[in-house]
């Protein structure tokens, strides 16, 4: 024991001038301030910095290519009495809760028949993911076809099966244009769900369902008192991270609808950037976008607070 | 696990797990029947008689040939590739150097910074892509594939920084107490010693990080403006709609042409990819 730790202190000796730079990297404090360096310059650049920069230009009346002055609360005050930004409140309220909702009964459903021994289980788990990994813009071309009015092949599959004798025409009508993006929403989702949660059943074992069955606990039973309580960790992280995704969402309401009709189909997004890129109101865009963070900071926090909570366990 | 009698097996698995498959996967399947399908049969109205939507006698390529010849749709492509493997280096880079710090070095503010790092990662691109737009002109990066490449990894860096610190937590510390002790600087240890065994780790990250930049859209809308600096996704829904016009078969090439390098990517490693989004969720 004692040559090895003379030969630790030796190599950890800087060695001259030669070895300077090599001795800095050796205390643990340089070196990890080296490492962390370029992960702190490209996140407060581009993150902390702009995160400032839009509570400023909130506050001022900038436009494209004019710096504005300041106007204290005005943009807010203004948005607030915008009748479309309280549709997209409301909007983007109902849009993740539902989508939330469905998304993880599904997303249940879907993990616990994955969860079963059957063959070709992989090759059935690989293509289940494609909705998430194909590029979100496309696959929702893909459906903004499918939602067509006059060519829609929904239409067509519904009326062979003799459930309609008139067209419905889904992106046309806001009720049903809203409706029409929760389906594509949930589409796309789904599989997220399905195989993070597929990998926190995996975890729990089969022995534990194998003892409550021979107790006599019915299927409903072992998923109410064994699997929901072991898998809720899981899912309580996957549905935080899902929230935040779905209330921040913009690719698919920009494709399906741009908003329309009559505005009725924004959410926060979306109407930031028609205001902000749209129509060139930097300031008031900057105040719109800004209205996702109080949602956002309550999921951190509630986030923050589960992870210490498991941590300190 | 399959239990019970036939029909039980049908209603309890076979049934729900066939819907699941053919509504995820129905959308995929239109797009590849709209890319081979002639104009003709394609602008026929939904209850118009004999009319099979779901096949065609007759293929043609003509939409990939107006894709190819008549929009920069390559280009789109190759700037795409170019963007995502730029910025997937970057963010592995730093994301490696990020986990291997906060994991492994003991030093004052590592849990500050480890939070600050996860914080971001749940920062939306929708909530900071006005006052981004503004600064990246103020760069003078507007409409060149830095805008993306320098900003990408804002949203892949927490992310990796995340799965590598699970991944270096799992090494023993013994093993690069021995390299230390053999003469090896901490620096020559992470590198040689630590990296190698963390490379599934890496490669996870990597592919999660590469289909997420793939698929980004608003930055890139935003950030770019001449045709021919745009990524697929922005290309496709700017050029092959004009005006009230959807060119819906070209438009359905483009997004399964588009599609097809992310999913080869992903078929080659759909392990790595599970691993790396499962281990992003558990953290």
């Amino acid at each position: 024991m004692a040559t090895a730790s003379t030969t630790i202190s030796n190599s950890a000796m800087p060695e001259g001038r030669v070895h300077k730079k090599a001795g800095l990297l050796e205390d643990e404090r340089w070196l990890a301030a080296a490492l962390l360096l370029p992960t702190a310059i490209l996140l407060g650049l581009f993150i902390a910095y702009p995160f400032f920069e839009g509570i400023r230009l909130a506050l001022t009346d900038s436009r494209v290519g004019v710096p504005g002055h300041f106007v204290g609360l005005k943009n807010f005050e203004k948005v607030w009495n915008d009748s479309i930004f309280r549709t997209a409140v409301w909007n983007t309220c109902w849009y993740t809760f539902i989508t939330t909702v469905v998304k993880l009964v599904l997303g249940l459903w879907l993990a616990q028949l994955l969860n079963r021994n059957f063959k070709g289980k992989a090759l059935t788990r690989a293509f289940i993911l494609l909705p998430f990994i194909i590029p979100t813009v496309l696959s929702t071309f893909a459906w903004k076809w499918m939602f067509d009015p006059t060519f829609s092949v929904l239409n067509w599959l519904f009326w062979q099966m003799g459930f309609i004798t008139k067209r419905i025409n889904w992106l046309g009508e806001p009720d049903l244009a809203f409706f029409s993006i929760i389906v594509v929403n949930v589409w796309r989702g789904v599989p997220f769900y399905a195989i993070s949660l597929l990998a926190g059943l995996q975890t729990i074992s089969p022995e534990l369902q194998e003892a409550a069955a021979i107790d006599g606990a019915n299927g409903w039973q072992r998923f109410r008192h064994i699997t929901w309580p072991l898998l809720l960790p899981v899912t309580m992280v996957v549905t935080l991270f899902s929230v935040i995704q779905t209330f921040a969402d913009f690719q698919l309401v920009y494709v399906l609808t741009g908003g329309g009709p009559a505005n009725a189909t924004h959410l926060f997004a979306t109407y930031a950037y028609q205001i902000g890129v749209g129509t060139g109101l930097l300031s008031e865009g900057a105040a719109i976008s800004l209205a996702i963070f109080p949602v956002l900071f309550v999921v951190v926090l509630l986030q923050l607070l589960y992870i210490r909570r498991v941590e300190t366990r | 696990m399959i239990e019970g009698r036939r029909w039980r097996r049908w209603v309890s698995f076979y049934i729900p797990m066939g819907m699941f498959i053919v509504m995820l996967l129905f959308p995929f399947y239109w797009m590849v029947i709209t890319t081979f399908r002639p104009d003709g049969e394609l602008y026929r109205p939904w209850n118009a008689k004999n009319y099979n939507p779901f096949w065609t006698w007759n293929p043609t390529l003509d939409h990939i040939r107006m894709l190819l010849e008549e929009t920069l749709f390559s280009t789109w492509l190759w700037n795409t590739m170019l963007i995502s493997l730029a910025s997937t280096i970057i963010s592995l880079i730093c994301g490696v150097f990020a986990g291997y710090a906060l994991s492994r070095l003991k030093f004052r503010f590592a849990g500050t910074m480890g939070t600050g790092i996860f914080i971001t990662y749940l920062v939306p691109q929708t909530l900071l892509f006005i006052p981004l737009a503004d600064i990246i002109r103020n760069f003078h990066l507007g409409d060149t594939p830095w805008a993306l490449i320098l900003t990408y990894p804002t949203f892949l860096i927490p992310f990796s920084t995340w799965l590598m610190m699970g991944y270096f937590k799992a090494i023993p510390k013994e093993l690069e107490e021995c390299a230390r002790i053999d003469g090896a600087s901490r620096w020559q240890a992470m590198i040689y010693i630590i990296l190698p065994v963390a490379v599934p780790g890496i490669l996870s990250a990597g592919i999660f990080a590469f289909t997420l930049s793939w698929n980004e859209f608003i930055y890139a809308l935003v950030f770019l403006s001449s045709s021919e600096q745009k990524t697929v996704p922005v290309g496709v829904v700017s050029e092959l709609v004009r005006g009230d016009v959807f060119y819906w078969g070209s438009l359905m090439a483009g997004a399964l042409l588009g599609s097809i390098p992310v999913a080869i990517v992903y078929s080659f490693f759909v392990e790595h990819y599970v691993a790396g989004l499962t281990g992003s969720v558990k953290g």
